[in-house]
């Protein structure tokens, strides 16, 4: 039982919209498409329901070839960005118009409309319209709607992104709970690293028309096969710098320099090491962490954490630390990072050497 | 790649070609028939080539008749585009009045052609009609049946009074979909009200107009019923425009043949017309969404 | 530049407005100072919108008055104002260019031309848009548009005060890194009074000195994000500010003792009065920990990996329960219990936080 991609790809007038992709998604599955507007998410889910057809590469639906086929034939659901119901229809009949189409007998709808909308918490809205009801609700409606059917395959494309921000943490937190229970294949596109983080299941990292990886959340999130699905996988921005291996010896310049000894098991010569905001601090954390001299231009207070944005030399990086820090633009301050949390990547932006802490993890 | 092609789709087209077939292409082919041969009734056609074609071609009375035209449609765009443009910026945005100015703006575009004719050939009477007498009681010599300058005026401000809705429902419905942020911006960039108009009104009608005018160019360049009602043509040829005349020349002259050969050519100048304005319409839009 | 004061404001929809309820904006009292930058944050309905229209000019307020200094503005309109905006959506000119884009409002206003060339350089250089000046903006991406929207309202020096409508809406989550530290850097730079509406706490905390957060047309607290995060006033605060929110408990204050629906007590460590109402303490997720002993028992129902920490769902005394567990940090063994760090509970009546006596604080 899988959704099959056999080096898919997708030209419109000779510009590239996807590059050659295979993916195979199992039944049962959250997969996250991860990445920045136009990096091919919605073209890829377009593909994935049969609304466009590939310009190479074969798609099977449980083994079968289904390229070609029309997307009336097969069972997909899809929820867009914006909340897309019928408006003159209350949203009992917004819900049963799916099985109505099929034409299910009508004790079947009724009890099948009734279960959908007391998983989604829609029953005491059942009359009501549409547009009486809140952003939430609404896009709660289409989700119902793009349930009950049963469809083999749900598309979400970025289903939250216009719910205020409340509301969208409550309903990421529904979402897996919705989906374990219905047991499709789940397709959420998002640009938002940490919706992804929260919905769990697998993520396909995208970036100019190519998945970078695919793998389980986390481990994508926490071992990038590249930078660029680091960069893609990291908010704030994962922050680089140029250093060099040399024996037992990486340099990062003006001074700083980290033993190799039992990590970073690569060859002598120049990388890109990169690491996380959150893995910045204004203190010595441990024995062994790197001190780094930078300028802040700016602080953000969170609450509970300040981001710093500071420069170290040409480099631009955002440190999340704890407390209220309030540090004034160009002042010289300390920044240390324990080698455990850095990534070191070849010329070509490839993982040369993951981080020793992902792997412990 | 695999793509499963569905021929039993063209059916559901059928009936509308086979609609089309027998209300325009048929026709058209008959149209055809005449230009390029010589008939006396019967059924008895000789071949005649090009000779309608290129007395057409050298034909004063078209020349003239096309000349008119030509100035007719001119005047009629200058006038209706800038009207229906003003009209559209000044009508109501919402509430009441919005709804009551859209019905009274609809209602000349729901009168019959002919129905229009009749009224303005009433309505400019000098014994019967309000205008008409109302004119000659303020002592202007106004007869649109004797003075080609006043039957000029008097189909130029029916068409007028027909057609300006049109342009100013287009727009008005472009207006409709700039979004109120635009306007609170311009505000706050203190612009001058031409400047709102220049570069946020103007820009967000662009599309609808290029169809108003498209649209009245057509129609102002194939206009018969109208002014056929009202003036007949005349006083003289001074009202008949390519469709009077094309008309005069078929049904009146039961010259066929030259008829004809005249129409195909009327034809083609309107799709030639319709298409450098569909092509510059286009082009304009990807030359500045691809700057 | 000037000081923002809302004297006794309020506003309703309806004409005669009858009861409170009627109300979008319910009566207050602010004065927002010079050169501040402030967000309004709330969600959708909370009446932010009103009161930044309020303040645009948009809309005159059915009571009170809006000063811009000593000037009292609230029936003027906006042009008279002397304020910028930036809109949710970019608005720009698209027939201009870039450049006429951003001098337009200086045009307006006929200021010499050498002026606006030096002005409008410096913006272009701000926001990182000097290599497109001559383009035209039709076409370009809505992150580009959005910047020119931003540049065109800082471009005035002279203005009272800069209105920020939810300008990120359309932004890529990296480029909102970049946007907001150019919009603190402008902030510091030229010293213009600031306002921000947005539904993000994210965007209002990291923007703002002073965070003004609305629920249900009222202002509910004024403060900074550590005040907003640390000593929510309302359980509305509580819950909007952080995620996951603030964790709220239904328990019966007694002294310095909470008892819990589940008749656990919790030690408050500090003694309050009599409270009546509905009473709930409130406890933050990064304030609560798990342990193998002390503390209250709880049962875990979800574990949400989300890579700089894990998010713990639990139940405790018959009410959902968040707890952020730092990376790098283990499940304890067997049964979970969770203890809440010293100091950082709330009390709440009735939703509104209340003060323990500060005699007994120390103690």
């Amino acid at each position: 039982m899988t959704l099959e991609l056999q080096a898919v790809s997708r030209l419109v007038e000779g510009r590239v919209h996807i590059q050659p992709t295979s993916l195979t998604l199992q039944n049962g599955t959250m997969n996250v498409l991860l990445g920045p507007t136009l990096s091919g998410k919605t073209s890829l889910m377009r593909l994935m329901a049969g609304l466009d057809q590939p310009t190479t590469g074969r798609i099977l639906w449980h083994g079968k070839d289904v390229t070609g086929q029309r997307v009336q034939d097969r069972g997909v659901a899809m929820v867009y960005q914006q909340f897309i119901n019928y408006p003159g229809l209350t949203v009992y009949e917004n819900i049963a118009s799916p099985l109505r189409i099929l034409g299910r007998p009508k004790a079947e709808i009724d009890r099948k409309v009734r279960e959908t909308a007391e998983m989604l918490r829609l029953t005491p809205m059942l009359v009501r319209k549409p547009l009486e009801l809140s952003g939430g609700q609404q896009q709660r409606c289409a989700l119902a709607r793009a349930l009950v059917k049963g469809a083999g395959l749900v598309l979400l494309d970025e289903p939250l992104a216009n719910l205020d921000y409340k509301l969208r943490e409550e309903l990421r937190v529904e979402i897996p709970r919705i989906f374990e229970a219905s047991g499709a294949i789940f397709v959420y596109a998002t640009t938002e690293p940490e919706e992804a983080l929260l919905l769990g299941g697998n993520t396909a990292t995208m970036w100019e028309g190519r998945v970078t990886q695919f793998g389980p959340t986390p481990r994508v999130y926490r071992d990038p096969v590249d930078a660029t699905t680091a960069r893609v996988f990291s908010d704030p921005p994962m922050n680089f710098t140029r250093c060099a291996k040399q024996g037992q010896i990486l340099r990062f310049g003006e001074g700083v320099s980290a033993s190799t000894q039992g990590s970073f098991a690569v060859a002598d010569g120049e990388y890109m090491a990169g690491f996380r905001a959150n893995h910045l601090s204004l203190h010595r954390g441990s024995a062994d962490a790197l001190e780094f001299h930078c300028s802040v231009i700016a602080t953000e207070i969170t609450g509970a954490q300040s981001f710093l944005h500071v420069s170290h030399g040409t480099d631009r990086w955002v440190g999340l630390v704890e407390g209220v820090q309030v540090l004034e633009p160009d002042q010289e301050i300390s920044l240390w990072l324990d080698p455990r949390h850095i990534y070191l990547f070849d010329g070509e932006g490839r993982l040369a050497a993951p981080a020793a802490y992902a792997q412990a993890a | 790649m695999q793509k499963i092609q569905n021929n039993k789709a063209w059916l559901l087209v059928l009936p509308v070609l086979v609609l089309v077939a027998f209300s325009a292409v048929v026709p058209l082919m008959t149209v055809v028939n005449y230009a390029f041969n010589d008939t006396f009734g019967n059924n008895q056609f000789f071949w005649a080539g090009l000779e309608w074609f290129d007395e057409m071609v050298h034909s004063d009375r078209l020349h003239g008749a096309l000349g008119r035209q030509v100035l007719f449609s001119a005047i009629i765009l200058a006038i209706e585009v800038p009207l229906g443009i003003f009209v559209a910026l000044n009508m109501p945005k919402q509430s009441f009045w919005a709804s009551f100015c859209l019905v009274v703006m609809a209602l000349p575009l729901l009168i019959p052609f002919n129905v229009v004719g009749t009224i303005w050939q009433i309505f400019g009477r000098t014994d019967i009609g309000l205008l008409g007498h109302s004119l000659a009681a303020l002592g202007v010599d106004y007869n649109y049946t004797n003075d080609p300058i006043d039957a000029w005026a008097t189909v130029i401000v029916m068409d007028v009074w027909h057609w300006t809705s049109l342009v100013a429902l287009l727009c008005y419905a472009g207006l409709q979909s700039i979004p109120q942020a635009y306007y609170q911006a311009a505000k706050i960039d203190q612009a001058s009200r031409w400047a709102v108009f220049r570069y946020i009104e103007l820009p967000k009608m662009k599309g609808v107009l290029l169809i108003a005018i498209l649209l009245r160019f057509m129609d102002s360049f194939m206009i018969y019923t109208e002014p056929f009602v009202v003036t007949g043509g005349g006083p003289g040829n001074a009202t008949t425009f390519l469709s009077i005349d094309l008309v005069k020349m078929a049904v009146g002259q039961f010259d066929l043949g030259p008829a004809a050969a005249f129409s195909l050519m009327y034809f083609l100048v309107i799709m030639l017309v319709s298409w450098v304005f569909y092509t510059v319409m286009t082009n304009l839009d990807k030359a500045e969404a691809g700057q | 530049m000037a000081q923002i004061t809302l004297e006794n404001l309020a506003h309703s929809y309806s004409a005669n407005p009858k009861s409170e309820a009627d109300y979008a904006l319910k009566e207050m009292n602010h004065v927002w100072q010079d050169g501040g930058a402030y967000a309004l944050l709330g969600s959708s309905g909370c009446g932010k919108t009103t009161l930044l229209n309020i303040i645009s000019g948009l809309l005159r307020p059915s009571q009170g008055r809006i000063l811009f200094g000593a000037q009292d503005v609230t029936e003027a309109p906006t042009t008279q104002r002397n304020i910028a905006q930036v809109f949710q959506f970019p608005v720009v000119y698209d027939t201009m260019t870039v450049r006429d884009n951003l001098a337009f409002p200086l045009r307006n206003r006929g200021m010499d031309a050498a002026y606006i060339k030096s002005r409008v350089d410096q913006i272009a250089a701000m926001i990182g848009m000097e290599a497109m000046l001559a383009r035209k903006a039709q076409g370009l991406t809505a992150d580009a548009k959005q910047k020119i929207s931003l540049g065109r309202g800082m471009v005035r020096e002279d203005v009272n005060a800069i209105l920020f409508d939810e300008p990120l809406t359309v932004i890529d989550p990296n480029m909102k890194w970049e946007l907001r530290t150019q919009l603190k850097q402008l902030h510091r730079q030229f010293g213009h009074t600031m306002i921000y509406v947005t539904h993000d706490q994210t965007e209002a905390l990291t923007f703002a000195d002073k965070v003004v957060v609305m629920y249900d047309g009222r202002v509910v607290q004024m403060g900074t994000p550590e005040e907003l995060f640390e000593t929510p006033a309302h359980t509305f605060v509580g819950y909007f500010i952080g995620s996951p929110g603030m964790n709220f408990l239904d328990a019966r204050i007694d002294g310095s003792k909470a008892v819990l629906t589940n008749g656990e007590t919790v030690d408050l460590g500090a003694r309050y009065g009599d409270l009546s109402g509905r009473t709930q303490i409130g406890v933050r997720p990064e304030h609560a920990v798990l342990t193998d002993q002390g503390g209250l028992p709880l049962s875990i129902r979800r574990i949400e990996d989300v890579g700089r920490h894990r998010i713990v769902r639990a139940e405790l005394s018959g009410a959902v329960f968040n707890i952020i567990l730092p990376e790098g940090e283990g499940l304890p063994a067997d049964t979970p219990r969770v203890s809440f760090l010293p100091g950082k509970i709330g009390a709440y009546a009735d939703d509104w936080r209340v003060a323990p006596h500060a005699m007994e604080r120390a103690a």
